[in-house]
């Protein structure tokens, strides 16, 4: 068993097409503590988002293992890992992945409702006021802009006060103005929560806002440093 | 499994979608409409006859036999106690002298006071009663209509000519159409005997209709008293239970057929569900793969759907139940012709609770099949929108799922049919057709993808590719249109199949003019009038009626006791209509034996033919011995041979053929059979034959014609009304189709117009794809109808089947016309507007 909140070993994805095979990730090795903030790089097509799904166990590897807070993920069916999610696991999208009939409170209570807790309403609503959003809490996604469908779905990964927090491309549907205000939002509530942050992302200045920095290119993990510290390179 | 939190969100989540779920609901609508209405006016029927039941029989007993009843037998009813009605009928040519018109109609004779329940409801009301006390008659109100004759006329019945006191238009018991095919014409009784009707060897029915004290027990009565009296005559009894039980059994089969019909339209209309259901599915796919990121487990994002599926299932079962009440009160105006009692319209909780129950099943497991994949989401698809599964393993529960369906629809047919063979063949059936569909439809798509014309122009090939795009729609509207089409279209030819095979008969200078009961001192006289109208004599067959006495020895009583004989009681019961002649006739073929036509002396063994089947149910072969008793001579044949027999001909055939030299003067009548082409001839010419022979009876194939065309149009177009539902749903699924398929289009079409495409470049894809989408569907439809109909033609009516083509032809515009014109409907809001309106509006 290991302390660490993320741990994977020699994980390795590998997808299938008739004969021919592609290595998306090559025997990765990543360890995560409790509380660190961690940025995942590369360029496109390298397993940066493949790695993130693996590792959120929102799929299996094709060999290797995760370790999510002390628990084999690999040994996990679809549902219990539903649950693992559910208990331990917050997520940030790129693209926000509002539920689009629900309305911004409503999507904020569905981690905890799933949960089975009763009277969430105002605990949602207390994160939306946390995001700036309490006065638009009844409008639907559709009604919302790009910059406020963020912040919702920020308030919807806080809310089942996760132990990790996941976070595809934050930003990058975002201008920049937006995006740094994303920005601060989430570094502001991990910080208040004390939530290990993973994020996936191009873009190097937010990298640099994380305490360490994970480059991938070609499955494999390149490069790998703390931030304002030297870099370690592995091969 | 959290319940309230799956129905709350279920709610939440249809609250953007409601219209659209109601949408795929409205395709089961009319498939509920059809089952509650025909269910509950079942009910409603069955209801009426339970309360009616006397009426129906007029009585609280009737006997019935094919011979006058003995004194001895006549006295022993009157010991009965009561009161009785006797009543004395036959087929018999009727004259109205007012205008010469002549028809075969049913004469009734009939004393006392029957009907003791009910009445026979005439105009005036008094003429029931009132044409019995004189030599009067009442006639069959469409009869007078058809002969505007009116009460005061008079018609000539035999040789007496009686006053009409009014018309008859219900007889307890009778429906419009057993009216119709046998116009009853009452006379008082006392008179029949004056009007030289009742000769040897016409078939009469004599009836004792009884009515008993209010306290007696007439099966009890019937099985203690009467049977064991009357176990040696050929009499026959009806009961009110007995009337009670047949007439609900034969509106049961009919209430059933309808269900079938009814239940077809509701199995196109979940296929409609199950169409727009995969499609709003697909939609929802990002927000399942949400709800698993957050921990959502897979039956709980099948949940959320499946509840909003059985809601709207429930809501179209309720409106389709709703639509079904308000019909079920059309229904007595559309059956009007086939029922023996007025059914009053009372609502059937029964129909009503399983128009719901089944609306609410079927709708589910068709929606089933696409919901289930549901459970296979990958969390992973939120990440990444175009991720699938690698290995999409095979989904046992949809096996079971569809498993189900064709269980549910043996189950249902079953229940409708009471047979297993028929629910099986009709489950079958079903299979087959949606196989059919589906197979055409399949392979077309493969063609054009396989033979894709890329030398046409964009247009062409624009719309030819939508029909085989992701969400396609070719599937789902080929079946319920084409299955719509074929069931309309079948009806139409099995319609004409049955005209076309009486009109056959009457072709190509065959006969089409029976005359019989003709006595043998009036067949010269018939003959001659025959040709003085220069009409052919084209037969002139002599007829000796008797009955079996002994099959092999044992006599027809012993053969009754034995229970071990296979012998059906119909053979040894009936009267044979026997002919004789040298040889055998063009519709007859020798099967075993050797056929002898004359016996030489008296001494000689009699070789008869039978026909092979009568010979089969008589269980005798070639060489055995068959006794007849022929009007009180007991006489012993032989079968010398078995032959075949051509039915369809308006020719006389027989059961049974002696040879010559045997029955010559036996009591008998003839036939005549002749051909009349004109129909003011025929007319002249029966009234000539009737005028100076009453007694004889003429059948007219033109009549016949016309009276199976009444039945078979009033038939036919209750089916039709049931058959509009499938058609109607299939309308809805198109539409809904259309609508649904808009959602997915529009982003394509607006595409196309950004870039510059013209409106009528984008009305020329959409009309040229809905097109090939028509035709196709008609097409098929057609060909199914065409295959079935072949299948009815060549093994069930057996007769050639040669198709008209114009109605195919205009079915097949209509349906391509109607998809077209729907298919367009759809596409004129993204042409007639700009381009970023419809995206804001409509997306």
């Amino acid at each position: 068993m290991t302390t660490s909140i993320l741990e994977t070993q020699a994980l390795t994805k590998i997808y299938r097409s008739g004969d021919k095979t592609l290595t998306v990730l090559d025997n990765v090795n990543v360890t995560i503590q409790p509380g660190d903030t961690c940025a995942i790089v590369g360029p496109s097509g390298s397993g940066k988002t493949t790695l993130l799904g693996l590792c959120a166990g929102l799929d299996r590897a094709s060999s290797g293992s995760v370790f999510l807070n002390g628990v084999r993920l690999d040994e996990l069916t679809e549902d219990q890992r539903a649950e693992v999610r559910n208990q331990y696991v917050g997520f940030i999208f790129q693209s926000f992945n509002l539920m689009p009939s629900l309305t911004a409170l409503e999507n904020v209570m569905v981690p905890l409702e799933l949960r089975g807790e009763k009277n969430v309403g105002k605990r949602a609503l207390a994160l939306l006021e946390k995001v700036g959003l309490a006065e638009r809490k009844n409008h639907y996604p559709a009604q919302l802009s790009g910059g406020e469908q963020q912040r919702v779905s920020i308030a919807r990964a806080f809310s089942n006060q996760p132990k990790i927090l996941f976070a595809d491309e934050p930003t990058g549907n975002l201008d920049e103005e937006t995006g740094s205000h994303i920005e601060k939002l989430i570094f502001d509530l991990n910080k208040e929560a004390s939530t290990t942050l993973v994020m996936v992302t191009h873009d190097m200045e937010l990298a640099h806002k994380t305490q360490r920095i994970i480059q991938i290119k070609g499955g494999k993990i390149v490069q790998e440093r703390l931030v304002n510290e030297s870099v370690s390179a592995r091969r | 499994m959290n319940y309230s939190w799956l129905l709350k969100m279920a709610w939440r989540d249809s609250r953007k979608n409601r219209s659209r779920l109601l949408l795929f609901m409205s395709s089961i609508v009319l498939g509920i409409a059809a089952l509650v209405a025909i269910n509950s006016f079942g009910d409603n029927m069955q209801q009426e006859i339970n309360s009616e039941a006397k009426k129906l029989l007029g009585a609280d007993l009737v006997i019935e036999s094919r011979q006058p009843f003995a004194p001895s037998v006549i006295d022993f009813f009157d010991s009965l106690g009561g009161e009785k009605s006797e009543e004395v009928s036959f087929a018999s040519m009727v004259l109205f002298p007012k205008n010469g018109g002549t028809r075969l109609v049913q004469v009734r004779a009939i004393s006392g006071d029957f009907p003791y329940y009910g009445e026979i409801e005439a105009t005036p009301q008094t003429a029931s009663t009132s044409f019995r006390q004189e030599q009067r008659a009442l006639v069959d109100r469409t009869l007078l209509l058809q002969y505007k004759a009116t009460p005061g006329d008079s018609v000539k019945i035999g040789n007496l000519t009686f006053p009409i006191e009014g018309s008859v238009s219900k007889v307890p018991g009778e429906s419009e159409l057993t009216m119709s095919v046998a116009p009853p014409v009452f006379i008082p009784l006392s008179y029949l005997e004056a009007t030289g009707l009742l000769q040897k060897g016409s078939r009469i029915n004599y009836k004792i209709y009884f009515k008993f004290p209010e306290n007696a027990n007439v099966d009890q009565l019937l099985e203690n008293t009467i049977e064991p009296r009357l176990t040696a005559e050929e009499v026959r009894y009806d009961t009110v239970s007995e009337r009670k039980r047949e007439i609900g059994e034969t509106y049961e089969n009919l209430t059933g057929f309808l269900n079938l019909v009814a239940f077809v339209a509701l199995l196109l209309g979940c296929i409609g569900v199950a169409s727009s259901v995969h499609i709003y599915i697909k939609e929802k796919v990002a927000s399942v793969a949400i709800l698993r990121c957050l921990g959502g487990k897979g039956n709980q994002g099948l949940g959320i759907y499946l509840i909003q599926i059985a809601a709207m299932g429930l809501i179209g079962s309720l409106l389709g139940t709703l639509l079904g009440v308000l019909v079920q009160f059309m229904l007595p105006e559309l059956f009007s012709g086939f029922l023996p009692v007025d059914v009053t319209i009372t609502l059937s909780w029964r129909a009503i609770a399983q128009g719901v129950l089944v609306g609410v099943i079927i709708s589910l497991l068709f929606a089933l099949l696409p919901l289930l994949a549901i459970r296979k989401i990958s969390p992973l698809t939120a990440l990444r929108a175009s991720f699938t599964h690698e290995h999409q393993s095979r989904d046992y529960i949809r096996m079971v799922v569809i498993g189900l369906i064709i269980l549910f629809v043996a189950g249902f047919s079953f229940l409708q049919l009471e047979e297993p063979e028929d629910a099986l063949f009709f489950t079958g059936g079903i299979l087959l057709a949606f196989l059919i569909l589906t197979g055409i439809s399949g392979l077309m798509i493969w063609l054009i993808r396989r033979y894709f014309p890329v030398g046409w122009s964009y247009i062409w090939r624009q719309s030819l590719s939508n029909l085989y795009r992701p969400n396609n729609q070719t599937l789902v509207l080929v079946i319920t249109i084409g299955l719509g089409t074929a069931l309309i279209t079948t009806l139409f030819f099995v319609q004409n199949l049955l005209l076309e095979k009486v009109a056959l008969t009457g072709r190509d200078n065959q006969p089409n003019m029976v005359l019989f009961d003709i006595q043998s001192e009036q067949k010269e006289a018939i003959a001659d009038i025959t040709r003085d109208f220069d009409l052919p004599v084209m037969q002139e067959v002599p007829i000796v009626t008797m009955r079996l006495e002994a099959i092999k020895g044992k006599s027809v009583n012993q053969i009754k006791e034995d229970t071990t004989s296979h012998i059906s009681r119909w053979v040894l019961n009936r009267e044979y209509r026997v002919t004789y002649r040298d040889s055998l006739i063009d519709s007859e073929t020798l099967v075993e034996g050797k056929w002898q036509g004359k016996v030489q002396s008296p001494q000689d063994s009699i070789f008869i033919s039978l026909e092979d089947d009568i010979a089969e149910s008589m269980g005798v072969g070639i060489g055995d011995q068959v006794t007849f008793n022929v009007q009180g001579a007991i006489m012993d044949t032989y079968v010398g041979s078995t032959r075949k027999i051509d039915w369809q001909r308006v020719q006389t055939n027989f059961l049974v053929l002696f040879p010559e030299g045997v029955l010559e003067r036996a009591p008998k009548f003839h036939v005549l059979i002749t051909r009349v082409d004109s129909a003011q001839v025929a007319a002249d010419y029966q009234q000539a034959v009737v005028q100076q022979f009453p007694n004889v009876s003429i059948i007219d194939l033109n009549l016949i014609l016309k009276t199976l065309n009444d039945i078979v149009s009033k038939i036919s177009f209750v089916i039709r009304f049931m058959a509009f539902f499938s058609i109607v749903t299939g309308i809805v699924v198109l539409i809904g189709s259309v609508i649904i398929s808009k959602y997915q289009r529009i982003q394509e079409s607006v595409l196309l117009r950004t870039i510059g495409a013209s409106r009528k470049q984008i009305l020329s894809i959409n009309a040229l794809e809905y097109f090939f989408l028509g035709s196709l569907a008609a097409l098929t439809g057609v060909f199914i109808a065409l295959l079935g109909s072949w299948g009815l033609a060549r093994f069930n009516f057996e007769t050639p089947f040669s198709p008209s083509f114009l109605p195919i032809l205009i079915s097949y515009l209509a349906i391509t016309l109607m998809t077209i014109v729907i298919g367009l409907s759809n596409t004129r809001s993204i042409v007639n507007n700009p381009p970023l309106e419809v995206l804001r509006k409509d997306t």
